[in-house]
């Protein structure tokens, strides 16, 4: 054999082999389907996600559907074992819920690498079920107060250094309310729905030393802490809200207060990176943060919430799902977000690590006050009374979320000036007792 | 004698067709208007959004470089008219048998046909998926023009039997008599002269599967998931994506708003065939 044709055979040999780990590499290569919700942070997610697809030699297909249709469209699936997700994302409200249905995935087994304890332990507890984790976190948020720094300053407002009361709160947004010039005492959420305006109301109740139900699962909504806490909510927004209130959620509210017409907000700790983006906010630089505010108890007065990824049961491609939930909320998927977009757009309140980085502490202004106010906020003790339940703004049964909506509903009406509190709280215990006794909570 | 109708009366009847036409379009025209904004712009109060914010494509641009348009655009397309063809085929001997040969209980049948239009679709959403799973059939277009043919096929069969009724049975005698087979005499005879209702019935049926979400949404993932898809993954509540679900709402409605525009003609005219012999 000549030294050509070992040259050739050699070639061959190669290129031969090329082609077997091409082909083994698709032969063992997966792809998951990933169904999600459309926020900045998944948006981010989605481009990142080739890098692990480069790692891994795996594909991620991406279904984006809106919160409450994906909510439905992963019930439909998980509960007939479809098995069109590999991984779902999903709420605090879900996770325990539906971990304690045995509808997920156990993901307490990643390697060291993962660091199961550098993710703060109320967002573990509030993803877990009888002690074991069903969905990893990809972001934490709670509540506070937002303002504006140069409406404090005018009137001469002192910056409280402890937690308010909402009397005191009140009293703020009366002093600042000045609709003439486009600036509204405060602006809340008023669009029904139990995680639009009762995610407000909700630790508002709980301020007002109120709660959803007693330990033996009787609904207190005609209680007179519920009472307080409504016609407070519906006096404050009538008298320094904005004008057509029970339209605006959290969007609305957040371009709003981002476009200079709110003194004060009370809001999710994660839209305080848009609010301090110079390109997205015109008060960037005059906005300023303390803690939701109290009243006769300073439980549960700001909430907790948290977006997760978990694999559904009926996944057939759990280890590729595994594989790429251990990669998208590790340490090193914050540090690249943080390197790649900016610190500040890093996915906040879940990880230490990401407190401990000097980076985005500088990118951040609002990173302490965000991560205690997640740390303060207790899902299993959030209410003045005892109470069966867990939960802040929620309560972690299947049937909260028909109730909730009821209520928002009505709580919504009120605001309207269609009806008044008493029949608001009155209608609401009527179908909250109905609703429980049907479910078989109470006889 | 044709009665006289004065200026002012024609005046007053063009300005209020006029405001009857713009206040049912006004929905669409918005959502265009707002596609060429920016998100800050677009939540904007409507009087500074139409005169005091500028315009931009920008939201073309990302919602083209975030999601596969024309993935979505194909499956809606095959979808749309896979379900039509497939129902179209299905329905004219459906709509013939009715029309000219009816029996004791034709009336009741079609009765029961259209009954089924009245069962709430979430209803059935359980057993289909589970059917669907069972046969391999969720996230495909298979799947989805399958189910899209047999909830429209009532309609299509409705119209086309009302259309058919409006053939005289005396002119398929006549084919007959000539000798025409049962196949000639559907294929050569009836479909020509119901050529303008079967365009219509056609046309309806694509942009009533082109828009269906319910079942789109529900039976596909990844992979089949037409534009009503395609428009749902830009709602949410916690983000600004009104322009971007605009500029998306606006690149699934076109084809279908472009061929209803072209096609209108023929829809009027089938829609309302028989009505003016």
């Amino acid at each position: 054999m000549n030294v050509k044709s070992l040259v050739k055979l050699g070639k061959g040999i190669a290129g031969a082999s090329g082609l077997v780990s091409v082909i083994a590499t698709a032969a063992f290569a997966e792809e998951i389907t990933i169904a999600t919700v459309n926020n900045s942070d998944m948006i981010i997610m989605q481009e990142l996600s080739s890098q692990w697809e480069e790692q891994t030699g795996n594909s991620v297909e991406w279904v984006v559907l809106e919160e409450n249709v994906l909510r439905q469209r992963a019930t439909t699936d998980i509960a007939t074992d479809g098995g069109s997700f590999d991984i779902v994302t999903i709420g605090a409200y879900e996770a325990p819920i539906w971990g304690a249905q045995d509808w997920l995935v156990a993901l307490d087994d990643f390697d060291d690498s993962y660091d199961y304890e550098d993710i703060f332990e109320p967002v573990r507890n509030g993803l877990s079920a009888n002690g074991t984790l069903y969905a990893v976190p990809f972001y934490a948020e709670s509540s506070f107060t937002f303002y504006r720094t140069d409406l404090f300053e005018g009137a001469g407002i002192e910056v409280p250094s402890e937690q308010m009361t909402y009397d005191d709160f009140a009293a703020i947004a009366a002093q600042l309310h000045d609709p003439d010039n486009g600036v509204y005492g405060t602006c809340q959420r008023g669009k029904a729905g139990w995680g639009e305006n009762m995610a407000f109301v909700g630790p508002l109740v709980n301020a007002f030393g109120g709660r959803w139900f007693d330990m033996d699962w009787n609904p207190t909504i005609d209680s007179a802490e519920w009472s307080a806490a409504i016609s407070y909510y519906v006096d404050l927004m009538n008298n320094y809200g904005p004008p057509g209130a029970t339209a605006n959620g959290h969007n609305e509210n957040r371009a709003l207060f981002a476009d200079g017409k709110c003194a004060t907000w009370v809001d999710a700790t994660s839209a305080a990176g848009y609010i301090f983006n110079p390109d997205e906010s015109s008060v960037h630089d005059k906005t300023g943060f303390f803690q939701a505010p109290k009243q006769v108890t300073d439980k549960g007065t700001g909430w907790f919430w948290a977006w997760a990824l978990a694999i559904p049961k009926s996944s057939q491609k759990v280890d590729a799902a595994k594989e790429f939930l251990a990669w998208s909320t590790s340490k090193g998927y914050v540090e690249l977000v943080g390197e790649s977009k900016g610190w500040v757009a890093a996915p906040p309140g879940t990880r230490q690590s990401t407190y401990d980085n000097a980076s985005y502490i500088d990118a951040a202004p609002f990173a302490a006050t965000v991560l205690n106010s997640i740390l303060a906020a207790n899902p299993a003790d959030a209410t003045r009374d005892p109470v069966p339940y867990t939960g802040v703004q929620f309560v972690a049964i299947p049937e909260f979320q028909g109730i909730g909506n009821y209520v928002g509903q009505q709580v919504s009406a009120a605001l309207a000036g269609q009806q008044t509190v008493e029949q608001t709280l009155a209608n609401s215990q009527r179908f909250a007792v109905r609703e429980m006794t049907k479910a078989g909570y109470i006889k | 004698m044709a009665r006289s109708v004065t200026t002012a009366r024609k005046t007053a009847n063009t300005i209020v067709a006029g405001a009857l036409g713009l206040l049912m379009f006004f929905p669409v025209l918005w959502i265009i208007i707002l596609s060429f904004k920016t998100e800050g712009d677009a939540i904007k109060a409507p009087l500074e959004i139409l005169f005091n914010t500028g315009w931009t494509t920008e939201s073309y641009g990302t919602v083209q470089a975030r999601s596969n348009y024309f993935k979505h655009f194909s499956n809606s397309l095959i979808i749309s008219l896979g379900s039509t063809f497939l129902g179209i085929l299905i329905a004219v001997p459906a709509a013939w048998a009715m029309a000219f040969v009816p029996a004791k209980r034709t009336k009741d049948v079609l009765m029961w046909m259209l009954s089924t239009k009245m069962l709430p679709p979430v209803g059935v959403l359980v057993p289909i998926y589970l059917i669907f799973r069972d046969l391999g059939l969720l996230d495909t277009r298979t799947g989805l023009v399958f189910v899209l043919m047999m909830i429209n096929l009532p309609i299509i069969v409705w119209m086309l039997y009302t259309y058919f009724r409006e053939i005289p049975g005396e002119i398929l005698e006549a084919a007959r008599m000539d000798g025409a087979s049962l196949r000639e005499e559907v294929i050569y005879v009836l479909l020509p002269m119901a050529i303008p209702g079967m365009a219509s019935t056609v046309l309806l049926n694509i942009i009533l599967a082109w828009n269906e979400a319910f079942w789109t949404l529900n039976l596909t993932a990844a992979k089949a998931a037409p534009l009503t898809a395609f428009i749902a993954s830009y709602s949410s509540p916690e983000g600004l994506f009104y322009a971007k679900l605009s500029a998306a709402s606006v690149m699934a409605i076109a084809p279908i708003l472009i061929m209803g525009w072209f096609s209108q003609k023929q829809l009027v005219r089938g829609l309302t065939f028989g009505a003016v012999k």
